[in-house]
């Protein structure tokens, strides 16, 4: 989650769910709330029960909306026209919270004269390499640095958020706290937006301005300079509908940005609810499955250039002066100890040198690419269904079929197993069985309530759970199965003398198993014990990431979640203590089990909470300390009047007014001078597929720093492409998971939502000729589905630069397999993906649809079906 | 039993009996539900119910269609988005009135149709004051389906028995409450004593009334939902829109009252008959 890290420190949701019962405005946009996150939802409820104002921005009425004061619809892909107008708003209307602004953002910092805005050269910043498609950011550090964000700006690393050593302050950088400077963050932050008005969101999102202006009174009226004085928040909520776009990342960092100006962040009802999709996906970025961060968020090394040879060039890249992340090398270091134990020492840096580096992209699309092309040739695949979940599945499947050998692990033959004999193209006989060459082994997986684990959810907290029955034949637990493969891997390479061979070798792996034999299932405690961290001398758990030591005498997995197991077998995350409100000791959440993150900004500069109402964390000037409802995310004993020596390093460079410690400065990001590959401002470009031209950029339809895959097999419909003129969505239901690998196949779930059908309005249906449950074919260049029409007051065709644009909503859980079934959504999608997070577009392109069923109009429509098979 | 009629008592809502004070059931508030099913799959769950033939209507979320033999709770959906011009409101009327949802559930009347009409008395009503069919003594002869005014019980295909919702008797006898309860997210299924229920349920919609939700009424008093001799239902609701809309009846009745009536007409019409063919042959 770039677009928060970038801006406030850390890529995770600013506040908990508990929290928003708290709120007196909520704005749930980009997400669909009751019916993918239905139990978080309870506290949405809380909150309207106590008069909270809860609006729903989305281009459907759904489940959510149903129980909002306000649906605003909206086109799918100008999400940051409206956010941007909100922006607009705020400063124009001298709404935001001047106080917070001037002392807890970066808003009077001044900006290199050399930086150029959008504004300036026609939907471009300054930096920009057509040819490669990239920015060099170096004109939009603070003026005077010019520190060199080094191997970052590498295409193999995403912009994960991580640390940024640009904007250190042991430098410190001018500024300007009347904010007048026409090159500070506040007057560049006024000049961007100016553009972004009611009747452009009139004309680009199809919202009349009447309503526009609603949704930001709302707003403005329920935040800290309100008519109320300071005793207001409003919460954001957002999910994949924002992620999930060629500028996901640059919508979420508005909403960063809005909320910074409008001083939510760090208050309780305020903040930014990242709704992550799936259980514990937040702990899969945590203790990433992603292939470029390490735990905790520490870069992954990589090997382009003079990059992170060493563990010295590594430290020398990444570990920025002043901030938080000064304290790096403890993490790294405890990091390599936990991994690679009596191997790593001193004299040979921890063995940093087996850690592998990576080289390119691989992330999830490149890697269809690489499958597709024979440099992949074998994938696990766990807990994940690419022949309908992932992007263009046609190509996919494709891809998959090119492999040698394919694992895949799951507790339902679920279509990524099946593709070689039961995929459309091969009952259609476009290819056999025979001609896939594809070795593939389905292992049985077991399920939640048949292993012991923990989740992190979608508010970082970290919650256990036991194994309730044992797993039915031979389904493993995830934990069993990638163990015993590790240890079966280490007596494969013993000996072997080659790069790959001494990285297995040297790897620590001896977890204790539960029965005492080797083919038993690893303790898991024992595995909590190392991510927690330990003394090495004596094996006792650390109390918490402050005793993490960068001379090899403590071990840790993943310096974030220190303090989980504070004592040998006390596991916090067990722990089940609720009190209605931070609930303490209710699970563990990290870091230090802090649950509103940024919380100092609670409390005023000099340390006294904005108001009683919303007081949360505040300085206790009799005992020293900073105190509260919930653990200071803050150092403890920093005085709110404290000033750094020059010359400080770390969290000691920091004043006492500086609440986002991760960031160098201590101060959030309204500008960001690094970490964002597409601008330091968010800026509204079209979707890569769009029937509507970029009214702010004419010459910019599309993200310039978008990347994109152009082939045969992926091809793209250009802007306002006559043959595609309807805008699709894709998009979850309640009753299914994702890719339907948990769900389809469990029949009180299947009979719920039996078919996968598409979702138009009558007004389509008019025009269209299509009555509701009757077929309708939708196509792109990737590909053709067939599906039932539910015809619907719940979508609606939209105003949009005076003309009607019609929108098409469509479930993505259905497949070939199970016994809920239907066309996949994703053979329609498209490979492209945001610079920053590298995720797809499915919240936005566009196709065609006709009534009657496939193979019908393919016969009837000629020349274009001819040109669309596969 | 005696049953009061009209005015709220203090021992529960508007005409609910208040001489059962043991009497547990359900308050299902519709402007809480979030139509996610959780209730209907915890239902079928505990109760190890199959699946219903399974198709996709087009009827907006629901493909489960109604209560049945297989399905004890239903999630009705009712799409009122648009005004009479197509036009789509952006500001709401508070509380789901666009996209209703209702979980819709046996009703436990007060005075049970079904079981009146059980001939082999496998109806019975528990230590609850619930009503369960005892699926032991049922011998599927199908007297209940007509008796409901709901059309809750169903004939099973399986077995040829009558099925509906026992309210999860055998987790009540130890002291839980029932599964569709114990899983909705958003308390909209609330489980309990039924004169509390009640007396929450009459504070909600004066609550909701204050609040502009003018149409909120409780469903399941002696006036609306459990009239017509039922004498309440020990499952209410709270409801936005009226009855029809979420098809319930308004104003149910007891058929068994219909059949007093019936009989008494039977007999009159016997009588008359009688007395004319008395006459007539008298005069021969």
């Amino acid at each position: 989650m770039p677009g928060l890290g970038a801006r406030l420190g850390r890529g995770a949701a600013t506040t908990t769910q508990q929290s928003l019962a708290e709120s007196d405005c909520i704005v749930i946009m980009g997400a669909n709330m009751a019916e993918n996150h239905p139990v978080g939802f309870r506290f949405v409820m809380k909150a309207r029960e106590r008069g909270a104002r809860v609006i729903h921005v989305d281009p459907r009425f759904s489940r959510t909306s149903a129980l909002c004061d306000v649906h605003v619809p909206l086109r799918a892909g100008s999400d940051l026209v409206f956010l941007g107008a909100l922006v607009n708003h705020v400063i124009q209307h001298q709404k935001y919270f001047r106080e917070y602004v001037v002392h807890y953002t970066n808003a009077s910092v001044i900006i290199n004269p050399e930086f150029k805005d959008t504004e300036d050269l026609e939907g471009l910043f300054s930096g920009y390499n057509a040819a490669e498609r990239r920015y060099d950011p170096d004109t939009w550090q603070y003026a005077g640095q010019q520190t060199k964000p080094a191997p970052e700006e590498d295409p193999a690393q995403s912009a994960e958020p991580r640390p940024q050593v640009v904007g250190q302050i042991s430098d410190p950088p001018q500024t300007d706290p009347s904010l007048e400077d026409p090159h500070c963050v506040f007057q560049l932050v006024k000049r961007h937006f100016a553009r972004y008005t009611p009747e452009l969101v009139e004309r680009a999102c199809g919202v009349p301005r009447t309503l526009f202006l609603e949704v930001a009174e709302a707003i403005t009226r329920n935040s800290g300079i309100g008519p109320d004085g300071v005793d207001r928040t409003t919460a954001f909520c957002y999910a994949v509908a924002w992620t999930q776009h060629t500028i996901g990342t640059q919508i979420i960092s508005c909403c960063a940005l809005l909320q910074l100006l409008l001083g939510n962040i760090g208050r309780p009802g305020g903040g930014i609810l990242a709704l992550r999709g799936h259980s514990t996906i937040q702990g899969s970025t945590d203790i990433p499955t992603l292939y470029n961060l390490l735990p905790g968020y520490l870069p992954m090394p990589s090997s382009a250039g003079e990059g992170d040879r060493s563990l010295e060039d590594y430290l020398r890249h990444y570990r920025p002066e002043t901030g938080a992340w000064h304290a790096m090398p403890n993490y790294v270091v405890s990091l390599l100890k936990a991994w690679y134990g009596t191997a790593a020492t001193p004299a040979n840096e921890f063995a940093y040198h087996l850690v592998p580096k990576i080289e390119d992209d691989y992330s999830f699309q490149p890697m269809l690419l690489m499958m597709r092309q024979g440099i992949m040739k074998g994938l696990f695949c766990m807990g994940q269904n690419p022949a309908v979940g992932g992007q263009n599945t046609v190509l996919a499947r494709r891809a998959l079929a090119t492999l040698d050998w394919l694992v895949v692990r799951d507790v339902h033959e679920v279509e990524t197993a099946a593709f070689w004999y039961d995929a459309p193209e091969v009952r259609d006989g476009e290819v056999r069985p025979q001609d896939i060459k594809t070795e593939v082994f389905l292992l049985p997986a077991a399920i939640a309530a048949e292993k012991e684990g923990s989740y992190t959810n979608t508010q970082r907290l970290v919650q256990w759970h036991d194994k309730a029955v044992e797993p039915p034949g031979d389904a493993r637990s995830e934990a069993w199965f990638l163990y015993q493969l590790g240890k079966r891997l280490k007596e494969l390479y013993a000996g072997d003398d080659s790069p790959q061979g001494r990285q297995i070798a040297a790897l620590a792996w001896d977890y204790p198993t539960l029965d005492g034999s080797s083919s038993g299932d690893p303790d898991l405690q024992e595995v909590l014990k190392e991510i927690n961290g330990y003394t090495v001398a004596d094996g006792q758990p650390v109390r918490d990431f402050t005793a993490l030591r960068d001379d090899g005498t403590t071990a840790g997995g993943c310096w974030i979640y220190s303090g989980i197991m504070p004592q040998a077998g006390r596991n916090l995350a067990r722990s089940r203590k609720g009190d209605g409100r931070a609930s303490l000791e209710w699970g563990f959440s990290w870091p230090a089990n802090r649950r509103l993150l940024y919380n100092r900004a609670s409390a005023d500069p000099q340390g006294n909470p904005w108001s009683e109402r919303k007081k949360w964390v505040w300085w206790d000037a009799q005992e020293g300390r900073w105190t509260g409802y919930d653990v200071p995310d803050f150092p403890l004993t920093k005085p709110p009047g404290y000033r750094p020596a020059p010359g400080a390093k770390g969290l000691d460079a920091h004043a006492g007014d500086s609440p986002f410690v991760n960031m160098a400065d201590g101060k959030g990001w309204l500008f960001a001078a690094s970490g964002l590959r597409d601008g330091p401002l968010p800026t509204h470009y079209e979707p890569f597929e769009t029937p509507v031209h970029n009214l702010l950029y004419p010459q910019q339809p599309r993200n310039p720093a978008a990347r994109h895959f152009p082939r045969p097999d992926n091809r793209y419909h250009e802007v306002g492409d006559a043959r595609f003129p309807y805008v699709i969505t894709t998009y979850r239901l309640t009753e299914h998971h994702t890719a339907g690998g948990m769900s389809r196949w469990v029949p009180w779930l299947a009979e719920l939502q039996p078919e996968g059908f598409v979702e138009i309005s009558p007004e389509l249906a008019a025009i269209a000729g299509v009555d509701n449950g009757g077929w309708v074919t939708l196509s792109t260049l990737r590909g053709e589905v067939e599906a039932r029409a539910m015809v619907t007051e719940r979508l609606q065709p939209l105003t949009i630069d005076g003309q009607a644009l019609h929108q098409i909503g469509m479930p993505w859980h259905f497949g070939f397999g199970g016994l809920a079934r239907g066309a996949i959504a994703n053979d329609l999608s498209l490979l492209v993906e945001d610079p920053n997070s590298l995720i797809h577009e499915a919240k936005s392109f566009t196709c065609n649809l006709r009534p009657g069923r496939l193979v019908q109009t393919r016969a009837q429509a000629g020349a274009q079906t001819g040109a669309l098979r596969r | 039993m005696t049953a009061t009629r009209g005015g709220a008592s203090p021992a529960g809502p508007k005409g609910q009996p208040a001489q059962r004070p043991g009497a547990l059931g359900f308050l299902t508030d519709t402007t809480l539900c979030i139509g996610c099913k959780a209730c209907e799959v915890a239902c079928k769950q505990w109760n190890g119910l199959p699946m219903d033939n399974i198709g996709w209507t087009g009827n907006s979320y629901d493909n489960t269609g109604d209560l049945g033999a297989t399905t004890w709770r239903h999630v009705t959906f009712v799409e009122r988005i648009a005004d009479q011009a197509g036009r789509r409101p952006a500001t709401l009327q508070p509380f789901q009135s666009n996209w209703l949802m209702m979980s819709d559930i046996c009703k436990h009347c007060a005075h049970a149709g079904c079981m009146e009409a059980c001939p082999t008395g496998a109806i019975v009503r528990t230590e609850f004051e619930s009503v369960v069919i005892q699926q032991d003594v049922c011998n599927g002869c199908g007297y209940c389906l007509p008796a409901c005014p709901f059309g809750v019980p169903e004939i099973s295909d399986t077995d040829g028995k009558a099925h509906k919702c026992t309210l999860c008797y055998d987790r009540l006898t130890d002291g839980l409450e029932p599964a569709c309860a114990k899983a909705c997210p958003t308390d909209s299924i609330q489980f309990g004593r039924i004169d509390d229920l009640g007396e929450r349920a009459t504070e909600r919609v004066a609550s909701l009334r204050e609040r502009g939700v003018e149409g909120a009424h409780v469903y399941g008093d002696q006036d609306v939902g459990g009239s017509g001799g039922i004498g309440g239902l020990n499952a209410f609701f709270v409801l936005t829109a009226p009855p029809e809309v979420y098809n319930l009846p308004r104003r149910p009745e007891l058929p068994q009252r219909k059949s007093v009536r019936g009989y008494l007409a039977t007999a009159g019409a016997a009588v008359i008959f009688g007395a004319a063919a008395f006459f007539s042959l008298r005069e021969r």
